[in-house]
């Protein structure tokens, strides 16, 4: 059905697409949490009010959010080429994918942020909480189950935009379907890829949904 | 212990600013159960946030055993925050922590090491009743299992006061009964002076041995509850105490008094006297007994016959037998 060596390209190209969305999603966690948490506490009603900040990096991700991923990717290459010193293969496709999640997720985080209660916010103050406090110890964990959720959206979604990655020699399921499904006409392989990134996508959110829900302990009886 | 003095809240909204506290000023001692009571809208709960700034009073002095919170640095005010806890209408427990580690939050922010905080939170639960429950969630308690877990935590940082935000408010009548006994009990073992925010006079009555009556952000009367009960001088007042008082407004006919039974005459029959030696029918209109300090309190409406011969016979009867009376004023629409 598949030559060996295809069924060897997929496998490589099923760790080389985990690798790039397991590494941007990762780091765009890394820039999109304090980001969400500045979004939230800065804003109008937040325990850090603060206008500018909160406009300024506001902009800043509604810019981003609103350029089409493909045209990012190719906007930023001389800055993926200062960053990784390449710009094809898996690790240069790890840029864009970030440039391009870390403000999606910044978004995420801070809308289950808003999910906590005020309440719990104003009786940590009334205990003498610092905001920082309130950050670690009230509004992160209290948002746990809302920022699982948002995790299986996230990486699922950086799942997607890795595969169009493919199209810049990003590598990966995406760069499979494009070369030899596409380019080549092999619409068995495409559709091979096809089904292994439903099936990645699908482990992905149900694991994560599961968590989520076994973790809150809201709904324990 | 803790004093207002002339503080002014001011909201400004897009529809024009909002004066939710008018120039108020309290005085609670220490060892006081203080009542501040008020219908929803007057200012009580904005008033008890500017008791520990979490609403900052736009005009006046907040005194703390003799310090304005309103000078204080950020840090001095964080630190003097554990000393005035604060329970809430809606518990406001964190949800993904059990009681016990509920318990140990003012804790954790006080830095307290993790081994000490946990030993102090299962005392802290014993006293509340609670120690079967330390492992449950705040999902698998019940509405006054959760205001007991709220109690403890507002406890843990020894607090001198307590601030309750209509903390029965979300609660049935046989729990809110529980609830309020808890707190007595706690400003009497405890020593802590405990503030009660409330719309019901019955949570003042039980608990309280000062109050404060809030009328759209103004204080129409304050002093011992005792006092505030038998002669209240103001309209919100003698409406939070006999809700009757309406109906007065509305009924036709003769002078409408407010007649006050002390502790004694409470248990004689005094309207059957009172119709008996006047050889007159008074209509009653409202009335209400309440155990205040442990001694009966009873309040009625009657309408005084509308012959004004009559009615002065029936004044003249109870003010020879020294029960107070105050003539409710019509306004006539």
């Amino acid at each position: 059905m598949l030559s060996s060596g295809m069924i060897n390209e997929l496998i490589k190209g099923i760790f080389e697409t985990l690798y790039m969305t397991v590494t941007s999603t990762a780091i765009a966690y890394v820039f999109g949490i304090p980001m969400g948490i500045v979004l939230y506490i800065t804003d109008k009603n937040g325990i850090c009010r603060n206008r500018p900040v909160n406009m300024i990096l506001g902009f800043i991700v509604n810019v981003l959010r609103s350029v089409p991923f493909l045209i990012l990717l190719v906007a930023i290459l001389p800055f993926t080429r200062l960053v990784v010193g390449t710009t094809i293969g898996s690790t240069a496709a790890i840029v864009p994918l970030v440039v391009a999640a870390a403000p999606f997720v910044a978004r995420m985080v801070e809308s289950s942020l808003k999910e906590v209660s005020g309440g719990l916010i104003e009786a940590a103050q009334s205990m003498g909480a610092s905001p920082m406090q309130i950050i670690m110890k009230v509004l992160l964990p209290e948002a746990r189950p809302s920022l699982l959720v948002g995790f299986a959206i996230a990486i699922t979604t950086i799942l997607g935009y890795s595969a169009m990655a493919g199209f810049v020699g990003g590598g990966g399921l995406g760069a499979i379907a494009i070369n030899y499904g596409y380019y080549r006409y092999n619409n068995r392989v495409m559709l091979i890829t096809v089904l292994l990134l439903v099936i990645i996508v699908q482990i992905l959110q149900e694991v994560g949904m599961r968590v989520a829900t076994r973790t809150d302990n809201r709904i324990k009886n | 212990m803790l004093e207002l003095v002339n503080v002014s809240k001011t909201f400004s909204g897009a529809d024009g600013a909002v004066e939710a506290v008018k120039n108020v000023s309290l005085k609670i001692e220490k060892g006081d159960i203080f009542g501040i009571i008020g219908l929803s809208g007057a200012g009580k709960s904005t008033l008890v946030r500017c008791l520990n700034l979490l609403e900052r009073p736009t005009g006046g002095k907040v005194l703390f055993k003799g310090v304005d919170l309103t000078t204080l640095s950020k840090k001095e005010l964080l630190r003097t925050r554990r000393s005035i806890s604060m329970i809430f209408q809606g518990f406001n427990l964190l949800e993904q922590r059990t009681a016990l580690k509920n318990v140990c939050f003012p804790l954790e922010i006080a830095g307290v090491s993790k081994s000490k905080a946990k030993k102090r939170a299962a005392e802290l639960l014993e006293i509340v009743g609670l120690s079967d429950r330390a492992g449950a969630y705040p999902s698998q308690l019940s509405g006054g299992q959760k205001q007991r877990v709220a109690i403890a935590r507002a406890l843990a940082s020894d607090p001198e006061v307590l601030l309750c935000d209509e903390a029965t408010s979300a609660l049935d009548p046989n729990t809110t009964a529980s609830i309020l006994s808890l707190l007595a009990e706690i400003n009497k073992t405890m020593g802590v002076t405990i503030v009660v925010i409330t719309h019901e006079m019955k949570v003042v009555e039980q608990i309280c041995n000062k109050v404060a009556v809030l009328d759209n952000g103004v204080v129409v009367e304050t002093g011992e509850v005792r006092e505030v009960f038998v002669s209240p001088k103001s309209e919100t007042a003698r409406n939070l105490i006999l809700p009757g008082a309406k109906a007065a407004e509305f009924s036709s006919g003769g002078r409408v008094i407010r007649i006050v039974f002390d502790g004694h005459s409470s248990f004689e029959p005094v309207v059957s006297n009172l119709s008996l030696d006047c050889r007159t029918a008074v209509n009653i209109l409202g009335a209400d007994t309440k155990n205040i300090g442990g001694k009966a309190f009873g309040q009625m409406l009657l309408q005084l016959p509308n012959d004004s011969t009559a009615s002065e016979r029936v004044l003249r009867w109870l003010s020879d037998r020294g029960i107070p009376y105050d003539e409710e004023v019509k306004t006539d629409a």
